[in-house]
């Protein structure tokens, strides 16, 4: 074996471990997804979407509980997005860099790893208790955007970090402020890894369940939300539900359940790709 | 996938369309809306009384969460909750906390849960236990020294013996400690726990060794992957031998000490809003027969009768916090509080 031999072997086999690295995901995935589909597919129905939960499995549904989630998610993404963005372009921008502005740093990649229980109880004391939120879609945002700024803030910095520099010393030349610059030309540029980041946290906090029941969302909610005061439920609330009733048709009203929040996840990635994928064909330098 | 996104763009549509279809006409004219929290075990019972409540009261807007009987406890003292579901008694404690808030309850027992104490099906040696025998497998002594069926009782073999149970911090971890062991949270640590009884029944089906405790419902629920031993609790007015839990054995009393009460507490001044009296003398006039579709069983029909008479009474307090509910004599704590023409009438 020569040396070229050598080279070829190390180059395919790091080949084929990257493949199986990259399968193992997918297929845990796919596994997950032809399980759950093969127990629930068949209980989804018009009446699934549109029925109050029930002591009958048959005749139960998620109506409450998917119009939740949309509401939570909605304004939770109104929250974090603009607070998220804003501190991740001071962060970048304007702050100088310092012991501040490190000590700043740390402490936001070690909130992305607080648990999500911790979040409940601070949303619990400060939105539900001392703000009289009350126990109300407004007080789960807060704390679910509460949650998920971390990680907005890292991958906006880590998406400005990534502009290059001769794109602002060049707007600068032709007399933009930098407010003009940041706006203009830093944001847009960045806005991919901006909107992936986005997209990676709003998948985070709508399989969320142990932040939002500390914050007092309930389960049997037998009417729509009106307002972001009113009380809410969530799909993972009603599906953890169903998974803890010792009657096995609950078991396939869960699946059924996952499903479709699988399905709400897909669709807002999804939308959420499409939208980054057309600011990113504009953006040319 | 294609069929799914349109079924959920059609359902978004009609959603926000406002066209949800509104249930029965509200006949009585009630309106407002009821608070419920509490006990995760009572939920099912609690979610079957709001549905049935709410068709028949559109207006009333009947909410239920489940953050457990002492996160119940705690909203209810705060004055957040009108109705706390409770899967035992009132603590002391929590009972101060209601008191420096000045929110007075009136106590109602609305089911019986029985535990079951289930093994594999492959099971052949085990046909009834002992409460002496569940005590010496389960008690803190036993950990890290009861490791085979044999050290339990001689005639069984000398195989390891695997227990399943409820986690530590569940109501019926509670129950079961405090009716096996003597006292509440007294227990090995070294068995499987679980919060979620499905992943007990699981266990246990799968493992020819494995010895588990849970709600009867699940027992219920997956008859065909388990085997349900009698319990003997060596007690000659509770029956005679191992008694097999059954919704008679657990009404009746004989099923003991394995089968536990089920609590509302509804807060007195709600209790005063039309809306709110209303519902709780619905749950109690159909808390039997919901109980029965949802798993667990019927108070007997004399404690519904004392039950009624209780809330109609608006008796504040509670005849059970402080005692032991392990094999209670509800109707007699109950009449001991009933006020005396109550009882008179009721005696006939």
């Amino acid at each position: 074996m020569n040396n070229e031999d050598i080279k070829t072997l190390k180059n395919n086999s790091f080949k084929v471990w990257a493949v199986f690295a990259t399968s193992i995901g997918l297929v845990m995935l796919g596994i997950l997804l032809v399980k759950i589909g093969m127990d629930g597919m068949h209980r989804i129905s018009m009446q699934f979407f549109t029925s109050l939960p029930s002591r009958r499995a048959e005749e139960a549904g998620i109506f409450t509980a998917w119009v939740g989630t949309l509401w939570i998610m909605g304004t939770t993404a109104l929250i974090a997005i603009p607070v998220g963005i804003g501190a991740g372009i001071y962060l970048e921008e304007y702050s100088k860099k310092g012991w501040w502005s490190s000590f700043l740093e740390i402490n936001i990649s070690n909130l992305a790893g607080v648990p999500s229980i911790i979040y409940g109880l601070l949303g619990l004391e400060v939105f539900v208790r001392l703000l009289h939120m009350g126990e109300s879609i407004l007080a789960g945002s807060f704390t679910l955007a509460l949650l998920i700024l971390p990680i907005v803030i890292v991958s906006t910095r880590e998406s400005i970090k990534a502009v290059p520099k001769t794109l602002r010393e060049a707007s600068y030349a032709l007399g933009a402020s930098k407010w003009q610059t940041v706006w203009m030309q830093v944001l847009p540029a960045a806005a991919g890894g901006v909107m992936t980041g986005i997209i990676l946290a709003l998948s985070r906090a709508i399989g969320e369940t142990a932040p939002l029941i500390v914050v007092g969302a309930l389960t049997y909610v037998p009417f729509t939300p009106k307002s972001v005061f009113d009380s809410f439920t969530v799909l993972p609330i009603q599906i953890f539900n169903w998974v803890s009733r010792p009657q096995a048709e609950f078991l396939v009203n869960a699946a059924a359940g996952i499903i479709v929040l699988v399905a709400i996840t897909i669709v807002m990635n999804g939308s959420a790709v499409l939208l980054r994928n057309r600011w990113q064909k504009n953006v040319k330098w | 996938m294609k069929n799914l996104l349109i079924t959920t763009a059609v359902a978004l549509i009609l959603a926000s369309c406002g066209t949800k279809q509104q249930q029965t006409e509200e006949s009585t004219g009630l309106k407002g809306e009821i608070k419920l929290d509490g006990s995760s075990t009572v939920y099912p019972l609690a979610e079957a009384v709001a549905e049935d409540f709410g068709k028949a009261n559109a207006a009333v807007k009947v909410t239920v969460g489940e953050s457990g009987t002492g996160g119940g406890f705690k909203k209810f003292g705060r004055g957040e909750t009108d109705i706390s579901n409770a899967s035992r008694p009132i603590k002391a404690s929590e009972d101060s906390a209601c008191k420096a808030a000045n929110i007075e309850y009136i106590e109602l027992p609305i089911a019986y849960d029985g535990l079951a104490i289930v093994v594999n099906k492959e099971n052949t040696w085990l046909e009834k236990i002992t409460v002496a025998e569940l005590k010496k497998m389960w008690e803190p002594a036993a950990q890290g020294k009861i490791t085979k069926w044999n050290q339990v009782n001689p005639k069984w073999p000398a195989q390891e013996i695997h227990l399943f149970g409820a986690g530590t911090q569940s109501g019926t971890f509670d129950y079961f400690t405090e009716a096996v062991v003597g006292k509440s949270k007294e227990c090995r640590g070294d068995y499987t726990a679980s919060e979620d009884d499905n992943v007990l029944v699981q266990g246990i089906a799968g493992d020819k060794l494995a010895l588990g405790f849970f709600g009867l419902a699940y027992y219920e629920g997956n008859k065909d992957k388990l085997k349900l031993i009698p319990v003997d609790d060596e007690k000659k007015e509770n029956g005679d031998g191992g008694i097999v839990p059954t919704s008679e054995t657990v009404q009746n009393g004989t099923y003991q000490p394995l089968s536990r009460p089920l609590f509302i507490y509804i807060s007195k001044k709600s209790a005063e809003r039309a809306e709110v009296k209303a519902f709780a003398e619905y749950f109690v006039a159909n808390a039997g027969k919901l109980a029965k579709e949802v798993g667990y069983v019927a108070l007997p029909d004399a404690v519904y009768e004392l039950v009624k008479k209780r809330l109609a009474a608006g008796t504040t307090g509670s005849v059970f916090t402080g005692k032991n509910t392990v094999g209670i004599k509800m109707e007699e704590l109950l009449k001991d509080e009933t006020p005396v023409e109550a009882t008179a009438t009721e005696k006939k």
